[in-house]
């Protein structure tokens, strides 16, 4: 495998250039750019809000400074909260080509489309002498997601990402999972798999804390599902997408953004903290993919029993489907089938080894099903990490919630 | 194609793989056992005899306890077992009958 080797010695397995509309506003401007280029390298991301948000960001910067980045053309309406100045300078000095665009500094639509495509074609020379180097197992990150969960995902596709996982790590790789709102029940298990007793009461919090979270939302997330698919009790539920994870140890629990302290299992906590305020603590499942490659995935391993087609900018997505039925239906979205493992065709480990090989491909430059489908998904919303006083009221209301 | 699989070596479960038909046989271990209900895709059936009070273990992990005696190649679900989780973390009221 080879990787893009960017300043600070992390390789990248794609070498793209963001167009990063700040407001909702400038959306249109950035989109004509990148739809000018016919190159799936060229990739529209950003941020709807007119309001400044810490959160978004930190995420914003990690994303324009993630390894499969190569530079980043900010298009700015002018008037919005967000803080262009301090992305602009986060992606300078990472060494990376990066231009501001101010539509209202520039004569408006027209000729910052015209001005955008100019500085995007200069950065796409740029990069094209970005070295290669070797890329080892040891130098990626991967993340890992389920979405369209069905009876079959806690069965095939989730517990054979597990054994993938179980692969990676065992050659020095760093893996993540999340989902801290569909793991209550598992804390118990969880926290055997802690590195040490700090982890473990990471864990227990970030459980606790989602609990309050969708709680306070309405969202029926901890509800046991109904007797489909034949799950019994919400630890069984929890169970299957707890499966994802493998068998190694927990090195720590993170936050969305942040990047993992050395290698090996981390779990992310993707719930804000404090009193809820934002609304869901992540709407759609590119949310949770985009926090994932904010805290350094290069890929993400997406499981799937119902069929979910996404992929997403930056990071290529690798879509296992659980359900040999779904896997008929939806192949050209699929980039494995572990619905065999129902037919009695596969066992997880073997499915397991080809997911391994799945992402070796994808590592190498083959593109996965929805890269070569164009899917490019982006979702950045509004929210809170960090607040002390807030984790205060998460306290106060965790008492009365057991009261 | 298997009509049933085993998750973890340590489950005392095995999982549905395709609808299965009450009076239909099943193998586990070898020795044959006729199905006393119609089971769909996803769903338990008892790996080895289990006893009231017994861990139901999936995935290597116990998913609840059996609130009854069962037999080996019978079906195990809502009416003969419940969740560990619920009652001992006061949750009840939250994620309502397991």
């Amino acid at each position: 495998m080879k990787g893009y080797l960017r300043n600070n010695g992390k390789k990248g397995i794609r070498n793209a250039t963001l167009v990063v509309y700040l407001v909702e506003c400038a959306k249109h401007v950035a989109s004509k750019i990148v739809d000018s280029f016919d190159n799936d390298s060229v990739q529209l991301v950003g941020f709807s809000g007119c309001y400044p948000n810490d959160y978004a960001l930190d995420i914003m910067t990690k994303l324009c400074t993630h390894p499969n980045v190569g530079s980043t053309l900010i298009v700015s309406l002018g008037c919005e909260g967000f803080n262009r100045e301090a992305l602009a300078n986060a992606v300078k000095d990472s060494g990376r080509p990066c231009s501001t665009l101010v539509i209202q500094q520039n004569q408006g639509t027209a000729k910052s489309i015209v001005k955008g495509k100019e500085i995007v074609a200069e950065q796409l020379n740029s990069l094209a002498s970005t070295p290669l180097v070797d890329l080892e197992i040891s130098d990626i990150v991967v993340g890992t997601i389920c979405g369209g969960s069905d009876g079959t995902s806690g069965i095939t596709a989730n517990p054979a990402v597990g054994s993938c996982f179980d692969h990676l790590i065992d050659h020095g790789a760093t893996c993540m999972f999340e989902e801290t709102g569909e793991l209550i029940g598992c804390e118990d298990v969880m926290i055997d798999r802690a590195a040490n007793q700090v982890v473990a009461a990471n864990i227990l919090g970030a459980i606790e804390k989602a609990e309050i979270y969708y709680q306070k939302m309405g969202y029926g997330s901890f509800a046991p599902g109904n007797a489909e698919g034949g799950l019994t009790t919400q630890e069984e539920k929890s169970m299957g997408a707890y499966a994802k994870s493998g068998r190694s140890e927990i090195q720590g629990v993170i936050k969305p953004g942040e990047a993992p302290s050395g290698k090996g299992l981390y779990l992310m906590d993707v719930v804000p903290d404090g009193e809820p305020m934002f609304g869901f603590p992540n709407i759609a499942d590119n949310a949770e993919i985009v926090e994932m490659i904010a805290s350094g995935c290069h890929l993400v391993l997406f499981t799937t029993g119902r069929g979910s087609v996404v992929g997403s900018a930056i990071s290529p997505i690798v879509k296992v489907c659980a359900n040999p039925e779904t896997y008929e239906n939806l192949s050209d979205d699929m980039d494995v089938n572990a619905g065999k493992i129902l037919l009695g065709e596969s066992t997880i480990n073997e499915t397991g080894q080809e997911i391994v090989n799945k992402v070796i491909d994808v590592c190498s430059g083959k593109k996965s099903k929805s890269e070569q489908l164009g899917h490019q998904e982006f979702v950045l919303t509004y929210k809170r990490f960090n607040h002390e006083e807030d984790s205060k009221l998460t306290l106060k209301h965790k008492g009365d919630a057991l009261c | 194609m298997s009509e049933i699989i085993l998750i973890n070596n340590e489950d005392n479960v095995l999982i549905c793989c395709s609808p299965l038909k009450k009076g239909q046989e099943i193998s586990i271990d070898s020795v044959k056992y006729k199905l006393e209900s119609d089971l769909d895709i996803g769903h338990k059936i008892a790996r080895k005899a289990l006893s009231k009070g017994d861990k139901v273990i999936k995935y290597g992990v116990s998913i609840g306890s059996m609130l009854s005696d069962t037999e080996i190649g019978q079906h195990v679900h809502l009416h003969n077992m419940k969740s560990d989780y619920i009652s001992s973390h006061t949750r009840q009221s939250k994620v309502g009958e397991a």
